[in-house]
C-alpha cells in the first residue's frame, strides 16, 4: 500500500509535535513518599524545568537541601544516574548570605561530593548562559540553577528556552531561587519548601532533614497541595511524616498559623493517613 | 641620567649625543658643561626591562628559543630556523630590517655560542662569525665585551690584560685563583672553545603551529578564520603523534612589535579541530580587554604548551564513554569563558577538621585523584559552611550545656532541640602554626559544636571558641552551617 504524499508529510507532522510533547526516551521520577506522590497523580518529568523557592529568607538552606533530594530522585531514574555529574551554577552573591557548598554536607544527604561540578557566576546573566549551555549536554544528570533575588533574565522566554532544552536533552533542571517572589516562568512544578521540626532522634537532637512543601503550580496534575516531607538519606528518597511519634511540637497547628495558604487537601491526606 | 653615590651621571646616551663627544659615567655636570644644550630624561631601568621584554616577545616570531641578555641585549637561538629566512645572513639583515622599522638601533652577530655572539655586539660590532673562528675573529675585543663585573673588569686592565686575546694567552690556573672561575668559564665560551644553550624566556611548546600575513589582518572574522586553520593544523600533528593538548597559547604578533597571548586550558586532551576553535572564540569574546589589531597582525602563532597520549576515540555502544566527553567538553566552555577558578569540584582532604575537609579545586586541572574513603558513620553535617564562621549571642548554661537562645542577623532563635558537644580540636600543627601569627590564634582554638533546630524547625550548627575551664575570658559563639 502507498502512501500518499500528503498523508505521509502529516504524519511527519504529527511524530514531531508528539516528540515535543513527550520526548522518546523520556524519563520520569517519583518522590518515593506514597503519599505525596499519590497526590501529585503521576510522576515528574526529569527532562523538565523545576522551580524550587524558599519560603522565607531563613529557608535557604531548605529549599536547597530539598533541590538537592529532588536532583537525587531524578538521577535515581536513569540506569546510569547515580554516577552521572550534578552541575550547580551558583551566583556569587549567594555564597555570602547561604554559605559555600560543603562536602561532608553533600554526603550527609547521601549525595557523593565527588560528583558535583560547581560554577560560579558572577551574575544572573553569567549563570543562566551557563545554565543553558549545560542543559544541553545529555552527559550530565541534573543542573541546579541558583541565582540571586528576581532578576530580569530569567524571564518566561528564559525559563521556556531552559525547559525546551532540558527537554530535548533529558537533563533535569532545577531553578532554585532562594530570594525573591516567583516571577512568570515556564516551568514544569513550582515546589514551595519551609523547614519543619524534624522528628527527634534519641536524645532529643534533630532528626533527619524535613520539609513543608507547597505544590504552587504543576502543569500535568493538580496544584495546591502540600505535604510535610522528610528525607531518607539511606533509600535516598521522601518519606511522607503522618504523625510524629510524640507531641514534641504541633506542627499542623503551627503550619496552619504561620502559613494560612496551604489548607484544603493537605491536612485531609494527614487524618487518614495517621 | 642616573642618580649615583656621586651625584647625577649620565647612564646612556643617544647617537647624537655620543657623537658630540660625550661618555656614559660623567656628571651631569660636566656634561653640560660640555654641551649646554643636552637634553636629560631620568633613567627608568624597570621600563628598560619591560621595554626589552617587549622587544624579546616580539623576537618570538624568527625563533621560540629566546633569551635575555640584560641591560639591553637578546640572544635567539636560531638553530634549524635559518634556512626558513634564507640563510643566516639573510636573516641577519631580516631581523636588522625589522627592528629598524619598529625605531630600534640593533646590532646583530651570528656566531656559534651564545657568548660568542653576544661579545662582539655588545662592542656595537656586527656580521657573521663561522665557527672554529671565534678564536681568531675575537682576539682584538676588549675585555669589556665579556660584560664583567665593573671590579673584575677594572682588575683586569690593572694588570694590563686589554684584549681577550691577552686573556687566552695567558696560563688559565692564575687567572682562576685572581678573578675566578666564572671568568674563565665566560671566556672559553666566547671563544667557541665550549659550548652552552641559553635557556628559553618561555617554555618551549610541544609543538606549534604559525601563519604569516603578508598583509596584516585586523577582522575579527579573518583573525577567527586563521586560528581555524592554525587549529586544524596543530589537530594534524597531534594526531600524528597520537597525542591531545591540555594547554594551548595562541600568540598574536601585531605590526607595531607588540604581541598579545591567549591560553586555553582543557580539561581533557583534546585534539578535535572545530571544539578548539570553539574554545577559542570563547575565549575571544570574553576577554576583559578586547584583542586590539592596531594596525594588524602579521604572524599568528598556536603553541601546544603541554600534550599527553590521546589514542583514537571509539564510541561505545552505549554512548557512554561519549556522555564523559560531552561533559568534558562542557567544563571546558565554561572554564574558558568564566575563568578556570570558576568552575570547580570538591576533591577529599585527609583531615577531621570539618571545614577543610572538601576542598574545592578547578575541575580544568585535573590530576589523578587520590581517593580517600569517605569515613563510614559519619556526624551529620551542615549543607553549607559560612567562611568565616559568623559571630552571634547565644545564651546557653555553663559549662558545656547547648545555647537555649541565640541571635544571628537580627533575628532571635529559641532553640528547640539541640545535640552536643562535639568538640573538634584544630589539627596541633596548624595551632602550631597559629602560635607564631598571632593573629591567627582566635580561630584555632578547640571548638565544642552543637546541632541545634530553632522552634520554626530551621537547623544550624553552632560552636562555641573555647573551654571555660581553661579560661582566657568568656568563650564566644558563632554559627558556622545551615543544614537542610
Amino acid at each position: 500500500m502507498s502512501m500518499t504524499p500528503a498523508v505521509s508529510a502529516l504524519r511527519g507532522l504529527l511524530a514531531g509535535l508528539e516528540a515535543e510533547r513527550l520526548p522518546g526516551n523520556a524519563r520520569f521520577f517519583h518522590l518515593g513518599a506514597p503519599g505525596a506522590d499519590g497526590a501529585l497523580g503521576g510522576p515528574l518529568a526529569c527532562g523538565a524545568l523545576h522551580e524550587v523557592f524558599a519560603a522565607e529568607a531563613g529557608d535557604m538552606a531548605a529549599a536547597a537541601g530539598f533541590a538537592l533530594a529532588l536532583a537525587q530522585r531524578a538521577a535515581s531514574a536513569h540506569p546510569a544516574g547515580g554516577s552521572r555529574p550534578l552541575l550547580w551554577v551558583r551566583q556569587a552573591s549567594v555564597e555570602a548570605e547561604a554559605g559555600q557548598l560543603a562536602a561532608e554536607g553533600l554526603r550527609t544527604l547521601g549525595i557523593d561530593p565527588a560528583r558535583l561540578l560547581l560554577v560560579r557566576a558572577s551574575s544572573a546573566e553569567a549563570a543562566l548562559r551557563a545554565a543553558d549551555d549545560a542543559a544541553r549536554c545529555p552527559g550530565l544528570g541534573t543542573v541546579i540553577l541558583e541565582p540571586w533575588g528576581e532578576s530580569k533574565a530569567l524571564d518566561l522566554t528564559a525559563t521556556r528556552r531552559l525547559s525546551l532544552r532540558a527537554a530535548a536533552s533529558g537533563v533535569a533542571l532545577l531553578l532554585l531561587r532562594p530570594t525573591g517572589r516567583p516571577l512568570p516562568s515556564a516551568g514544569a512544578t513550582r515546589w514551595q519548601v519551609r523547614s519543619a521540626s524534624s522528628r527527634p532522634l534519641p536524645g532529643d537532637a534533630p532528626g533527619a532533614p524535613a520539609f513543608l512543601v507547597d505544590l504552587l503550580r504543576h502543569r500535568a496534575g493538580h496544584a495546591g497541595a502540600s505535604w510535610h516531607l522528610e528525607w531518607d538519606r539511606e533509600t535516598c528518597s521522601f518519606r511522607d511524616v503522618v504523625a510524629l511519634p510524640r507531641p514534641v511540637v504541633s506542627v499542623p497547628v503551627r503550619r496552619k498559623a504561620g502559613h494560612p495558604a496551604a489548607g484544603g487537601a493537605a491536612p485531609l491526606a494527614f487524618r487518614r493517613a495517621g | 641620567m642616573e642618580r649615583t653615590t656621586g651625584g647625577l651621571r649620565l647612564a646612556a646616551l643617544s647617537q647624537v649625543a655620543r657623537a658630540a663627544g660625550l661618555e656614559t659615567g660623567i656628571t651631569l655636570a660636566d656634561a653640560r658643561a660640555r654641551r649646554p644644550d643636552l637634553q636629560v630624561v631620568a633613567f627608568d631601568p624597570v621600563a628598560d626591562a619591560a621595554f626589552l621584554n617587549q622587544v624579546a616577545d616580539d623576537c618570538d616570531r624568527w625563533t621560540p628559543l629566546v633569551a635575555l641578555d640584560p641591560p639591553d641585549g637578546l640572544i635567539l637561538d636560531i638553530t634549524g630556523c635559518a634556512h626558513l629566512f634564507g640563510g643566516e645572513a639573510a636573516m641577519r639583515m631580516r631581523l636588522l630590517a625589522h627592528l629598524q622599522a619598529h625605531g630600534l638601533t640593533a646590532f646583530a652577530v651570528v656566531a656559534g655560542t651564545p657568548e660568542a655572539a653576544s661579545a662582539p655586539a655588545r662592542c656595537g660590532l656586527g656580521g657573521l662569525i663561522p665557527s672554529g673562528e671565534e678564536a681568531r675573529r675575537l682576539a682584538r675585543l676588549p675585555v669589556a665585551a665579556l660584560g664583567l663585573p665593573a671590579a673584575t673588569a677594572s682588575g683586569l686592565s690593572r694588570a694590563g690584560l686589554k684584549t681577550l686575546g691577552d686573556l687566552a694567552s695567558r696560563p688559565a690556573t692564575p687567572l682562576a685563583a685572581r678573578f675566578g672561575e666564572a671568568l674563565l668559564d665566560k671566556l672559553r665560551r666566547t671563544l667557541g672553545f665550549e659550548d652552552a644553550r641559553i635557556v628559553p624566556r618561555r617554555p618551549l611548546p610541544d609543538c606549534l603551529a604559525e601563519r604569516r600575513f603578508a598583509e596584516p589582518i585586523a577582522r575579527t572574522s579573518d583573525i577567527e578564520a586563521a586560528l581555524a586553520l592554525l587549529v586544524e593544523d596543530v589537530g594534524r600533528m597531534l594526531e600524528a603523534r597520537g597525542e591531545g593538548g591540555r594547554a594551548f597559547e595562541a600568540s598574536f604578533f601585531r605590526t607595531d612589535g607588540v604581541v598579545r597571548r591567549l591560553a586555553v586550558e582543557t580539561a581533557r586532551p583534546l585534539r578535535d579541530g572545530p571544539a578548539l576553535a570553539r574554545l577559542f572564540r570563547e575565549r575571544l569574546d570574553n576577554l576583559a580587554d578586547p584583542l586590539d589589531p592596531g594596525f594588524g597582525f602579521d604572524l599568528l602563532r598556536l603553541a601546544v604548551l603541554r600534550a599527553e597520549p590521546l589514542a583514537a576515540l571509539q564510541i561505545g555502544l552505549d554512548g557512554r564513554a561519549n556522555e564523559d566527553e560531552e561533559v568534558a567538553a562542557l567544563v571546558d566552555r565554561l572554564s574558558t569563558r568564566l575563568g578556570r577558578d570558576c568552575v570547580l569540584r570538591f576533591v577529599p582532604r585527609d583531615t577531621h577538621d570539618p571545614a577543610r575537609a572538601g576542598a574545592l579545586v578547578p575541575a580544568i586541572g585535573r590530576a589523578d585523584p587520590q581517593p580517600i574513603a569517605p569515613p563510614e558513620e559519619s556526624l551529620p553535617r551542615p549543607l553549607t559552611l559560612f567562611d568565616p564562621p559568623q559571630p552571634i549571642e547565644a545564651l546557653a548554661e555553663v559549662p558545656d550545656g547547648p545555647p537555649l537562645r541565640f541571635r544571628w542577623r537580627r533575628v532571635t532563635h529559641e532553640v528547640a532541640r539541640a545535640e552536643g558537644p562535639e568538640r573538634i580540636a584544630p589539627e596541633w600543627w596548624r595551632r602550631l602554626a597559629a602560635h607564631k601569627a598571632q593573629a591567627a590564634q582566635e580561630g584555632e582554638r578547640t571548638r565544642d559544636y552543637y546541632r541545634v533546630e530553632n522552634r520554626e524547625g530551621r537547623r544550624f550548627w553552632l560552636f562555641r571558641a573555647g573551654l571555660y575551664e581553661r579560661g582566657g575570658g568568656s568563650p564566644r559563639w558563632f554559627l558556622h552551617g545551615l543544614f537542610p
